[in-house]
C-alpha cells in the first residue's frame, strides 16, 4: 500500500512537471483585461461611441518585457490618436489580453477578442512564435492583422493575405553587418565565425543569410550550434565557442539572459572576439547593461529597424511623450515600443483613406502598394505582407550608449567599434 | 569533438550541478519533512535572488555577507508559508492538493515581485562572479566553484541536522507518525513550521547562486521548476544527498550531450534517463526509506 501511495506520489510530481515543462516559461495564467473589455462600439463611421482595438500581448512569461514595451507603445499610440480626434471620430479603446507568451493561449485570446469581444479591429502579438497562429485565426474571420514583431519567414510563408508586418523582415537582420564584415580589408576582416543559436522562428532564419555572406567573402564556421528556448544550462556552449577561439561570434538570441549568459562565460574563460553581435536582447537598453555588467556591453552589436534616437520628427516626439510617462533616456526606450506605435499608424492612415472600419477594405488598401509612414520610417506592403520599404541598421554599443553604426555611411552613425574592446569583468 | 571538450563539458556539469543542487535542497528537506510538493520552490529562488539584487544594490552590502540577511528573511518567510498556506491542507490529500495551494503562493510571490521590480532582466554583479581560476588545463568560474563548495557545506549541515540531532529525530517523527510523534511529547506543528522555515531559508542561497549566474526577472521561476522538481524526483523525495547527486548527474548528462551531441537533445536524454532510473527504482537514487533507514 505504501509503495503504492509512493508511486502515486511520483506520477502526481512526473504530471506536474509535464505541465510545467509544456506550460515552460510560459507560464499560462489567466487573462486580464486593461483598460476597458468588452464593450462593442459602433461599427460605422461617426458617432461618439467608442472603437475597440483587440490585442494579446505577453505581459508574463519569457517575453514579457518584450509584451509589456508593447503594450507601453500601443498605449501611446492610442492616446495620441485619441488626442488627434481618434479613428472617424471615434475614440479608440484598447482590449489587451496576457498570453503569457504561450503559442495555445494567443489563439485562444484572439478568438475572444473577435468572437466574443467582438473587437472591430485587432493588433498583432509580440514574436514570430505568437503571430503565426494568432494570424491564421484573424485570418478565419477576415480581420486584417497588423503587427509589428512577426517579420519572421514562417509568418509569411503561411501564404496568409491579412498579415501585415510593419517591421523590416527578420530574414535580413544580419544582413548589413554580414555585408559591413566582408567589406573590411583583408588584413582586418575576421578569418573565422561561430555561430550558435536559439531554434527560435526569429533567430534561426537570420543565420544562414550572414553565415552565407561571411563565408562568401572568406571568413570560414568553426562552430555551428542550434540549442533550445528552454535551455538548463548555457555554460557549454558558450564554453565551446569560446574554445574554438572564433573571430567572430554571430547569436541568436531573443532576450537578455541568454546574450548575458554567453557575455559572462565569455568573460569567465578569457575569450574576446574582434566582433561580436546578438540579434536581440542588446536593443533591451538599461536592462541589458544591468544584465552584463557596465562597461561589459560595449563593442557588442545588434541589428535593428528603429532607435531611440532616430532623427524623424515622429519619432522624436514618440520617445519624448515615453520619457515623460516613464522615464529614462531615449538609450532605455526599446524597438518594441516603436515597432507597435507604427502598427497604429499603419491602420489609422489606412482607415482614414479607407473612411471605414471594414477589415476587407483595410486589407485591400494595404496591400495596394501605398507607402505608408511611420515613426521607424516608410511601409510599404508586397503580396505577403512585409514590408519592402524599411531598411535593417545595425547599432553597438559605444561608451555606455546604443548607437547606430552600420551602414557606415548613414547620417549620424558613428564609426563601429572594431575590434571589440577589452571586458572590463 | 575533442577529449578536452568532453572533460570540460563535465566539470561545467559538476559545478552547475552545484547551483541546481541549491536550489533543490529546499524542495526535497519540504516534501521529506510535510509530504509538500512546493511548485513554488522556483518563484522562492527568484524572490531569493531579489533580496540580494536589493541588498547589493540598494544597500551596498555585497552578496556574500548579504545571505546573513537573506537566509534569516527567508526562514521568516518560510514559516510564515507553512502557517498561512501549507498547514491548512489535509493530511489525507496533502501531496496532491500542495501543488495547488503551492502553485497559488508562486502566483502571489510572481505578482509582488512584477509589481515591485518590473519584468526588466536584472543580475547579480560581484568582483568574483566574472572572474576564474586556472586549473589543469581549464577555467572554473569562482562563482561557479563558491556555489558548489556551498551546496556540499549546506547539505552535509542539513544531513547531520536532519539525522543527527534531537530536532531532526522530531522532524523524521512527525512526518512517519503525526499521532505518536504527539504522544511523545514532539510539537508536531511547530516542528514542521520550523523544518519549512529551514527548507525556505537554504532557498536564499539558491537564490543567490541562481541570481549570479543568470539574467533574471519575476517570471524566472517557471522555468526553474520543472527542473527543480525533476532532480528531487531523481534524487529521491525527501533525500538531501540524493538532491546534489542528481543534480550533478542531470547537469553532467546535459552537458556532455550538449557538447558532444546537440544541445537540442540534451533535455530528451535526461528525462529518458530519468524514466530509466524510475523504472528500477521508483523511489529514487536515493529513496526516502533508505535514507531514514540510516
Amino acid at each position: 500500500m505504501r509503495h503504492f501511495r509512493r508511486l502515486a506520489q511520483v506520477g502526481a510530481v512526473l504530471a506536474a512537471i509535464t505541465v510545467l515543462a509544456a506550460c515552460g516559461s510560459s507560464s499560462n495564467k489567466s487573462s486580464s483585461t486593461s483598460s476597458s473589455s468588452g464593450s462593442n462600439a459602433s461599427s460605422g463611421t461617426g458617432g461618439s461611441s467608442p472603437i475597440t482595438i483587440g490585442t494579446s500581448l505577453s505581459l508574463s512569461g519569457d517575453f514579457a518585457a518584450d509584451g509589456q514595451a508593447f503594450e507601453r507603445g500601443y498605449q501611446l499610440w492610442v492616446h495620441d490618436q485619441n488626442a488627434a480626434g481618434g479613428l472617424l471620430g471615434h475614440q479608440i479603446k484598447l482590449d489587451v489580453l496576457s498570453d503569457a507568451s504561450s503559442p495555445s493561449q494567443v489563439v485562444t485570446n484572439y478568438q475572444h477578442l473577435i468572437g466574443s469581444n467582438h473587437d472591430q479591429l485587432v493588433f498583432g502579438p509580440f514574436s514570430t512564435l505568437l503571430t503565426v497562429p494568432s494570424a491564421r485565426v484573424a485570418a478565419r474571420y477576415g480581420y486584417a492583422f497588423v503587427e509589428g514583431a512577426g517579420g519572421g519567414p514562417s509568418v509569411f510563408g503561411e501564404g496568409l493575405h491579412n498579415v501585415f508586418d510593419v517591421t523590416v523582415p527578420v530574414k535580413n537582420g544580419l544582413v548589413t553587418w554580414a555585408q559591413w564584415v566582408a567589406s573590411l580589408p583583408a588584413s582586418q576582416r575576421p578569418k573565422t565565425a561561430a555561430y550558435a543559436t536559439v531554434n527560435d522562428p526569429f533567430t534561426q532564419p537570420q543565420i544562414p543569410v550572414a553565415q552565407a555572406i561571411l563565408t562568401a567573402a572568406g571568413v570560414k564556421t568553426v562552430l555551428n550550434k542550434v540549442f533550445p528556448a528552454e535551455v538548463t544550462d548555457y555554460t557549454p556552449i558558450a564554453s565551446q565557442v569560446a574554445a574554438a577561439k572564433p573571430d567572430a561570434v554571430v547569436l541568436g538570441s531573443v532576450d537578455v539572459p541568454t546574450v548575458s549568459a554567453f557575455v559572462h562565460a565569455f568573460i569567465q574563460q578569457h575569450f574576446n572576439p574582434k566582433a561580436f553581435i546578438a540579434t536581440a536582447g542588446p536593443d533591451q537598453g538599461d536592462a541589458f547593461v544591468k544584465a552584463v555588467g557596465t562597461g561589459n556591453e560595449n563593442g557588442i552589436f545588434v541589428p535593428n529597424g528603429w532607435f531611440g534616437g532616430l532623427k524623424k520628427a515622429d519619432s522624436q516626439k514618440m520617445v519624448a511623450e515615453y520619457i515623460a510617462k516613464y522615464g529614462g533616456t531615449p538609450s532605455d526606450v526599446n524597438a518594441d515600443v516603436a515597432e507597435a506605435y507604427s502598427v497604429g499608424q499603419a491602420i489609422a492612415q489606412a482607415v482614414a483613406a479607407t473612411h471605414s472600419l471594414d477589415n476587407s477594405k483595410i486589407i485591400a488598401y494595404l496591400h495596394s502598394g501605398v507607402t505608408l509612414n511611420s515613426v521607424q520610417g516608410p511601409v510599404k506592403f508586397d503580396s505577403l505582407g512585409e514590408n519592402t520599404a524599411g531598411v535593417t541598421q545595425t547599432f553597438q554599443w559605444q561608451k555606455g550608449n546604443l548607437v547606430e553604426s552600420i551602414p557606415t555611411t548613414a547620417a549620424g552613425a558613428s564609426p563601429p567599434l572594431f575590434p571589440k574592446p577589452a571586458w572590463v569583468g | 569533438m575533442s577529449a578536452t571538450a568532453l572533460l570540460q563539458a563535465i566539470v561545467d556539469g559538476v559545478l552547475t550541478g552545484g547551483v541546481y543542487a541549491l536550489m533543490a535542497a529546499g524542495l526535497t528537506l519540504i516534501f521529506g519533512v510535510m509530504d509538500i510538493i512546493n511548485i513554488a520552490q522556483g518563484a522562492m529562488v527568484v524572490l531569493g535572488a531579489y533580496l540580494s539584487y536589493e541588498l547589493e544594490t540598494k544597500a551596498g552590502i555585497p552578496l556574500l555577507p548579504g545571505l546573513l540577511i537573506t537566509i534569516p528573511a527567508m526562514f521568516v518567510l518560510g514559516m510564515a508559508i507553512e502557517f498561512c498556506f501549507m498547514r491548512r491542507v489535509r493530511e489525507t490529500e496533502r501531496a496532491a492538493m500542495s501543488i495547488l495551494v503551492t502553485f497559488a503562493v508562486a502566483i502571489i510571490i510572481e505578482g509582488v515581485l512584477s509589481k515591485a521590480f518590473g519584468v526588466d532582466y536584472v543580475q547579480l554583479h560581484a568582483s568574483y562572479v566574472d572572474k576564474s581560476i586556472y586549473l589543469l588545463g581549464f577555467y572554473l568560474p569562482w562563482i561557479y566553484v563558491i556555489a558548489f563548495v556551498l551546496a556540499a557545506v549546506l547539505l552535509v549541515a542539513l544531513y547531520a541536522l536532519l539525522y543527527r540531532t534531537r530536532f531532526g529525530r522530531a522532524v523524521r517523527a512527525s512526518l512517519q507518525n503525526r499521532t505518536a510523534a504527539d504522544l511523545i511529547g514532539v510539537n508536531v506543528d511547530r516542528t514542521r513550521m520550523i523544518a519549512v522555515g529551514i527548507g525556505v531559508a537554504i532557498t536564499a542561497v539558491g537564490g543567490f547562486a541562481f541570481g549570479a549566474t543568470n539574467a533574471f526577472n519575476p517570471n524566472s521561476g517557471y522555468d526553474l521548476i520543472s527542473r527543480l522538481l525533476a532532480i528531487v524526483i531523481l534524487g529521491g523525495m525527501g533525500s538531501i544527498g540524493g538532491a546534489m547527486a542528481a543534480a550533478v548527474f542531470m547537469l553532467v548528462i546535459n552537458d556532455v550531450v550538449a557538447v558532444a551531441w546537440s544541445p537540442t537533445w540534451a533535455p530528451l536524454v535526461f528525462f529518458a534517463a530519468l524514466v530509466l532510473v524510475l523504472s528500477v527504482r521508483p523511489q529514487g537514487l536515493f529513496g526516502r526509506s533508505g535514507v531514514r533507514a540510516q
